[in-house]
């Protein structure tokens, strides 16, 4: 595959991508801060929700032109092992920096529970704070009355939550199956158990979406109902994101590889999407377990 | 398949950059993207060194003088935002971007469109939060630190703007660092085992790594505050269960490391410099590679240090208390090799090492204010005060920033061809030093006297020592016009032509190579003894 002398480098040629990708997060960002600062103010002008979609859109043309142009480069044999070590290793430490933004999350969510309830509620060096700002508070987790008196119900984890488990533990190992048979060359195995992973990871996207139905219509429980729903929330739409790109991702895998992309050797874009959807299973158990069953 | 061959070739024949523009949109040669952050960083530095200026001259004397409350707090905002992320930070991934493939023997960074994405990034971000202070209301006024409940409760419109741009501020970072550690670990020639590499290249793989670890967590910090003003959350807000002393535990759980990522890249640097105008090896490699990862990983284990005040329970207050004094160790161990190195060396003064020796008088004595800062009883006197602005000044400016214009002075003639104007560097150097030493040496005063920080009118003892330091503001401010001046003379290529051992005692592949260095570098792997 590579037609390279080995210990010749690669560089690649100037790209217009990457400007033009700093410019889509330019939209962005500043499309976002207008939007958000605007929601409250029903006469404001769309002008920022306008600027963010246009930037969602450059984003995409972007990341669909370099990688055409780094799909073109790999198939052309332009790639030799050292780029694929380097590309592998970018993907880990990236995957390594979405476990720390996670970690953020689970931090907070360990802290409130832990401390910051417990503390309101009295415990320590605060029986003051407790007597003096809300004596009728009761510290307990899942927090389904906060201390201003905002009322909750808890979601439990049989039904969806549990369903949704086994969903995403059943597409990993769908995955897995997947990457043997490009392993082994049997693309049949290969594209058909790609093709029920994504199914898997729709399936579980469908499934997010009743149950957040469910928790605002039935449980009463939203983003703005104190720490617990807070948290809930932001865990789980987090990682919702990220499954919706992950899905993604393992779609255009799929597209790739009916047209006969990717064997035994090369297949870093594919290796990359799959440890990604392992690394979305993971942070799902570590979800169920602490915000949903304990 | 052929067509598509034609049209990605392979950028590894010897020519020259393209022409115009498009050579700095397009690049992604590590050469032109290190200068591209260079000189950013520069105009960030000298952008939030004017914000600087507005806040000596309102201090210089007691009572509101020039500009309102609410506008000074906006100035020591993005003074803060602007200089830790804008100047400092820039200016070290620049330094990386230049020297790290050349220190390897790489041909360039190992992701090399990446790396642009992360350079180009940065303009726009900082767009975004200098444009948020003309939005009505003003910009951020929360400090850089935007503790909730002000970033939350009480900050204006433009807070979305602010968390939006340090979002991607942070995938910069992010991505750039993911950058520099691939290069290293990946694309060594051959013979660059781990411990021949130089020092800095050593710590800035473990830079590398805080930021690739604690950048996310700011994301989250910023986030969190962003859904607690606009969505609703309460995260940070007791009424909903939460707690503003959380934001703080976040916030620092990434802010304490941030502040070792910007000056681990500085201790490679004076680890290279010193050892070159002393004609010695560095005394003790090795100790200095322990000590670099002892204390990036140290860091993740005393950010409460800066919350003794906070009412944590004791237990609490000791271990961070005793972790961070912890840290002072390797540090130490730093400062002890590198006068080691120095002692019976050959020393001579040239321009880097003028500021090399000024960085480690002065950072050590930015290291004594921090120990004193961290016991914790003596805390509740100093937090929040000057004390505090002058240990991080100690630290950040003679320190960090001295590294850095160390840095320019060492490598400025392998970067142009030529060397820089000797008389200017020199005043530049002398100026600054007495300056700066001006400026913070007597916040240290006036900081264990009682004047708060972050507030724009003061009590009147403290009228005379504000005085002099804000001359000494304004001094230093100016002394950075010389640099700037001597820096573009030196682009210019106005000046004496040196060859490729700049320095006779300095060693290390780039000095293999011609000066200025040729615009695409080793093709071939070099040999490394
Ligand atoms: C010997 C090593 C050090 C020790 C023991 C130390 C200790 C401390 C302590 C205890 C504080 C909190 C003071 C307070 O708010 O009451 C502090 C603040 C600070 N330190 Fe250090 N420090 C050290 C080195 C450094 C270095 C190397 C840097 C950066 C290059 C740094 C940057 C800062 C900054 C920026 C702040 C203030 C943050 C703020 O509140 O805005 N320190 N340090
Ligand atoms: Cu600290």
């Amino acid at each position: 595959m590579s037609q390279q002398d080995k210990s010749q480098y690669y560089v690649p040629a100037q790209s217009p991508w990457p400007i033009v990708g700093a410019c889509a997060f330019f939209l962005i960002a500043f499309g976002a801060g207008h939007m958000v600062a605007d929601l409250q103010d029903p006469q404001a002008s769309q002008w920022g929700s306008l600027l963010l979609i246009a930037g969602v859109l450059v984003l995409f043309i972007m990341l669909a032109g370099w990688f055409k142009d780094q799909i073109n480069e790999s198939r052309s044999g332009l790639h030799n092992r050292q780029l694929g070590i380097s590309y592998r290793q970018g993907m880990l430490w990236f995957i390594f920096s979405e476990i720390m933004f996670f970690a953020a999350f689970f931090g907070a969510l360990l802290y409130l529970r832990v401390i910051a309830v417990p503390w309101l509620g009295g415990d320590s060096n605060n029986a003051m704070t407790h007597a003096v700002l809300w004596p009728d508070f009761v510290p307990q987790w899942p927090l389904t009355e906060t201390p201003d008196g905002t009322k909750t119900q808890a979601m439990g984890y049989w039904g969806l939550p549990l369903i949704n488990t086994v969903i995403l533990l059943t597409s990993s190992v769908t995955i897995h199956f997947a990457d043997l048979g490009l392993k082994k060359g049997n693309r049949k195995q290969l594209s058909s158990m790609l093709f029920i992973t994504i199914l898997l990871g729709i399936g579980f996207l469908f499934l997010q979406v009743e149950e957040y139905i469910h928790a605002y219509q039935d449980l009463g429980l939203t983003l703005s109902s104190g720490v617990y729903g807070n948290t809930f929330f932001m865990l789980t739409g987090f990682h919702g994101l990220h499954v919706t790109l992950g899905t993604l991702f393992l779609l255009v895998m799929w597209l790739r590889i009916v047209r006969g992309h990717f064997s035994s050797e090369n297949h870093f874009a594919f290796l990359a999407a799959s440890w990604y959807w392992h690394f979305v299973d993971i942070v799902w158990l570590c979800l169920f377990l602490f915000v949903y069953v304990l | 398949m052929n067509s598509v061959a034609s049209t990605t070739t392979q950028d590894t024949d010897d020519h020259g950059p393209a022409k115009g523009i498009k050579r700095w949109l397009f690049t992604t040669n590590h050469k032109d993207i290190g200068t591209l952050y260079l000189w950013f960083a520069f105009i960030m530095f000298l952008t939030g060194g004017a914000m600087a200026m507005v806040i000596r001259a309102e201090l210089f004397q007691p009572g509101l003088q020039i500009v309102e409350p609410h506008f000074f707090n906006q100035m020591t905002t993005v003074h803060g935002l602007i200089m830790v992320f804008g100047a400092v930070m820039p200016a070290f991934t620049g330094l990386a971007n230049w020297m790290i493939p050349i220190m390897i023997g790489a041909p360039d960074m190992a992701l090399p469109r990446m790396n642009n994405l992360s350079f180009w990034i940065l303009p726009f971000a900082f767009t975004i939060l200098l444009a948020s202070l003309f939005v009505e209301g003003g910009g951020p006024a929360f400090g850089w630190t935007f503790y909730a409940p002000l970033s939350t409760t009480y900050s204006g419109d433009s807070t979305a703007l602010f968390v939006f741009s340090v979002h991607i501020m942070g995938i910069s970072s992010i991505m750039g660092a993911i950058n520099v550690i691939v290069t290293i670990c990946n694309m060594r020639a051959p013979g660059m085992t781990w411990m021949k590499m130089p020092l800095f290249v050593w710590t800035w793989l473990i830079t590398a790594f805080l930021l690739i670890a604690v950048m996310p967590v700011l994301a989250g910090a910023v986030t969190m505050v962003l859904t607690d003003k606009y969505f609703g959350t309460s995260f940070f807000d007791a009424a909903g269960g939460g707690d503003p002393v959380m934001f703080q535990h976040i916030f620092w759980f990434f802010g304490h490391p941030e502040v070792y990522i910007m000056i681990l890249p500085a201790f490679g640097i004076i680890s290279t410099i010193v050892p070159t105008f002393s004609r010695k090896p560095l005394f003790g490699y090795s100790s200095m590679v322990y000590a670099t990862a002892s204390i990036a990983l140290l860091s993740f284990i005393v950010w409460a240090h800066h919350m003794f005040t906070t009412g944590m329970p004791v237990y609490a207050e000791l271990f961070f208390m005793y972790c961070t004094m912890l840290i002072s160790v390797p540090t130490g161990v730093k400062v002890f090799n590198w006068v080691a190195t120095m002692w019976r060396g050959a020393i001579s003064y040239e321009v880097p090492m003028m500021f090399s020796v000024a960085f480690i008088v002065l950072f050590t004595f930015g290291g004594f204010s921090g120990l004193m800062l961290a016991i914790t009883p003596v805390d509740f006197q100093y937090h929040d005060t000057y004390f505090v602005v002058a240990h991080f000044h100690y630290v950040l400016v003679t320190g960090a920033i001295f590294s850095l214009i160390a840095a320019t002075y060492y490598w400025l003639p392998k970067w142009t061809g030529v060397m820089y104007d000797l008389v200017l560097a020199k005043w530049h150097f002398w100026c600054s030093l007495i300056s700066v030493n001006l400026l913070f040496f007597p916040m240290h005063f006036i900081g264990l006297a009682g004047m708060p920080r972050r507030i724009p009118d003061y009590s009147i003892q403290f009228a005379g020592w504000n005085q002099l330091i804000s001359i000494g503001g304004f001094a230093f401010g100016l002394s950075q016009l010389i640099f700037l001046v001597l820096v573009i003379k030196a682009c210019r290529k106005r000046g004496a032509v040196v060859n490729h051992q700049v320095w006779d005692g300095a060693k290390g592949l780039e000095w293999q190579l011609p000066s200025p260095a040729p615009y695409h570098t080793f093709e071939k792997p070099p040999k490394i003894e």
